[in-house]
């Protein structure tokens, strides 16, 4: 059963990003259980790759680390498996097209139906190219998550129309990381999907304050936060639990 | 080709906040494309700026050497800033201040493209910003201070393995931040559409006038094209024309490192394997979970895991062969033609001369082989030096 329908039917949604594997894949695995209990919605497990053109330094340098502790695909698979003997809250991975064109995309999207994960998030395949995953998704009932950005414009419109579980609303120019401003622009774009489609809008790039979270879940039906997250992980490292539940804990409260 | 397709190869990987930038590129390119007074502009500069037609030589000392095909040198070399990239950047800058963009930006991996963006960059009035890997930027620290010199900002890439796909990345995620007034100028027939396509079509420039200059000397289409690649743009220029002549045969020479049998290598089609990455289904270098490769070669300029999607149809069709060149043949073929013809090819070129020296003896003497000599080796001096053990300092 596909669990994307239930992230939103808890408030504003608070949706955390951290990349599996870093430090090392039981970390992650105790962050997915005590995330949940702390009011994550939907956790995005970032399956890591070398070259991830969308991501900032932050986000990068986990990457590396996640890579160099030996972490692939078939681990995290196996890790999310572990986890759906205890816990269910809805998983999202975050990867780019060519690890999963390479594991195999039918292949990929079996395992992911046969372990439990809800949905795909893939930056680098936009709308003219989602047909490179769209029918295993759909074979296999994993949402594949569209995207929109500031300079989306005209094209929100048909993005929006054949969207499936939620639209991951960019909110500024540029690649993951922590920004001060955020762009202005995001009331508008998801002013434009709701006019085409009722389906939840979540924003991601750049979030890291309760304000600015707040600020975002006014507009929006939920907030992804990334950089922030991973920022603690890379400080703190194995011991990083307690600090990024605490920091889950407060976002989520921000945005209630 | 449709839509950016070539065979199974190319499309539109990229985010969603590039895709409306690469749309309005590919109108604005057909637009030109059949515009006469874009065309008569960049036919002016290519001519009386980059110093176009090149010559096509007649290599008679090394055909007599060699004691096989007559050997031709496509001299790409002897071109404003020293090497084919000059041919797809007036076109590419040209196009960029059409659109009404201020400034453009660009990956480098030898320096030559980024060295080629720059002037143009300074020509046409245009900001510029060079991306390159630190390492590359130690390896080629004299076209740094060129494209310095040019103008230009040069950025040192530390991310990854700090050459020139990590420019690349590096590249696209500027692109990213701050689209509106920028054009990314790529340097290879590679990257999401339309730039496999825009890439070739300037580069295309030297396998027409190939053509028309070995008709006139030879009354007669060669039998064999050689050409390194990396990327693939000097390649996909010079075969262009040829590809509906079945009877010439078309060769990408890679760049193999210290052996295809062994993790220093950067030759994509000998040992790569399909994938999707830096926005095009191509052959990459990769694991088996689709971790890009850290490749090596001697050559910057081929330094790089995967190949343009044209090739890779190419070579999917057997229309086009592919095989690897070393490190050392490519230092000895360097050596070779320098001593041979007085010309000191680049690096990357001395990949497809290394493999005419071992072709040219196996044709006939009534056979025909152009050798795209894609860029000049002052860069490579001092490397070269050092792979002899020798220091100099530049
Ligand atoms: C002289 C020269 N030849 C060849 C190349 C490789 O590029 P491509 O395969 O796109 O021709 C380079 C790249 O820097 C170069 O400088």
């Amino acid at each position: 059963m596909n669990k994307l329908p239930q992230v939103f039917t808890n408030g504003k949604a608070f949706i955390p990003f951290i990349t599996a594997g870093d430090p090392e894949l039981e970390v992650t695995e105790q962050l997915v259980y005590r995330m949940a209990e702390a009011g994550a919605d939907l956790i995005e497990l970032g399956i890591p790759f070398s070259d991830p053109i969308a991501e900032g330094p932050v986000i990068q340098e986990a990457d590396n680390r996640a890579l160099a502790a030996g972490t692939t695909t078939d681990k995290i698979f196996a890790m999310v498996a572990r986890i759906r003997q205890c816990c269910q809250v809805p998983i999202a991975f975050m990867t780019y097209v060519n690890p999963i064109f390479t594991y195999g995309t039918e292949r990929f999207m079996k395992n992911c139906r046969d372990v439990g994960v809800d949905a795909v998030i893939v930056p680098d395949v936009p709308f003219e190219e989602k047909q490179e995953l769209l029918p295993f998704c759909s074979t296999y009932e994993v949402d594949l998550i569209s995207m929109i950005a500031p300079t989306s414009n005209r094209r929100i419109r048909k993005i929006a129309a054949e969207a499936q579980g939620f639209i991951y609303c960019v909110s500024s120019l540029g690649v993951t990381g922590v920004r001060r401003e955020l762009s202005n622009e995001v009331e508008q774009m998801i002013k434009l999907v709701k006019e085409v489609k009722d389906i939840p809008c979540a924003v991601g790039f750049g979030i890291s304050t309760s304000e600015q979270a707040r600020q975002m879940a006014r507009l929006a039906d939920g907030v992804i936060v990334g950089s922030a997250i991973v920022k603690i992980i890379g400080q703190y490292g194995a011991d990083c639990v307690p600090y990024v539940v605490e920091y889950v804990r407060s976002m989520k409260k921000a945005i209630e | 080709m449709s839509n950016g397709h070539f065979g199974i190869h190319g499309g539109q990987y990229i985010p969603e906040t590039l895709m409306n930038a690469v749309l309005e590129l590919e109108d604005a390119y057909y637009h030109y494309k059949n515009d006469p007074g874009f065309q008569e502009e960049l036919t002016e500069l290519l001519n009386n700026y980059a110093g176009r037609p090149s010559l096509l030589y007649f290599a008679e000392k090394m055909t007599g050497d060699l004691k096989g095909a007559k050997i031709y040198l496509k001299r790409e070399d002897l071109n404003h800033t020293g090497s084919h990239k000059i041919n797809n950047v007036l076109g590419q800058v040209l196009l960029a201040k059409r659109m009404g963009k201020t400034r453009v930006i660009a990956e480098t991996g030898a320096g030559q493209h980024g060295v080629a963006t720059a002037t143009a960059a300074a020509l046409m009035g245009l900001d510029c910003e060079i991306f390159m890997g630190k390492e590359d930027t130690e390896r080629q620290r004299l076209n740094v201070y060129r494209m310095e010199l040019l103008g230009a900002q040069v950025h040192a890439v530390t991310s990854g393995t700090r050459t020139l796909k990590d420019a690349v990345n590096e590249t696209m995620r500027e692109w990213t931040n701050r689209v509106a007034d920028t054009h990314y100028v790529l340097g290879s027939v590679m990257g999401p559409h339309p730039f496999p396509t825009i890439v070739r079509d300037f580069q295309s420039v030297i396998g027409r006038e190939v053509k028309q200059q070995v008709l006139q000397k030879e009354g007669r289409l060669p039998d064999a094209l050689l050409a390194c690649v990396g990327g693939g743009s000097n390649a996909m220029g010079i075969f262009y024309d040829f590809i509906e002549e079945p009877g010439v045969r078309l060769i990408g020479c890679e760049a193999a490192g210290r052996g295809v049998d062994t993790a220093e290598t950067a030759a994509t089609m000998a040992t790569g394997t399909t994938g999707i990455f830096h926005g095009m289904k191509s052959y990459f270098c990769q694991d088996q979970y689709g971790q890009i490769a850290p490749v090596y070669s001697i050559s910057a300029g081929l330094d790089y895991p995967g190949i343009g999607p044209e090739h890779a149809h190419l070579y999917d069709t057997g229309r086009a062969e592919y095989v690897p060149v070393t490190d050392n043949e490519a230092v000895e073929a360097f050596e070779y033609l320098s001593r041979t013809e007085g010309i000191i090819p680049a690096v990357e070129s001395a990949h497809a001369v290394a493999y005419a020296r071992k072709l040219a003896p196996t044709m006939g003497k009534d056979q025909i082989l152009v050798v795209n000599l894609s860029g000049r080796g002052d860069k490579d001096v001092a490397a070269i030096a050092r792979y002899r053990g020798e220091q100099i300092d530049e």
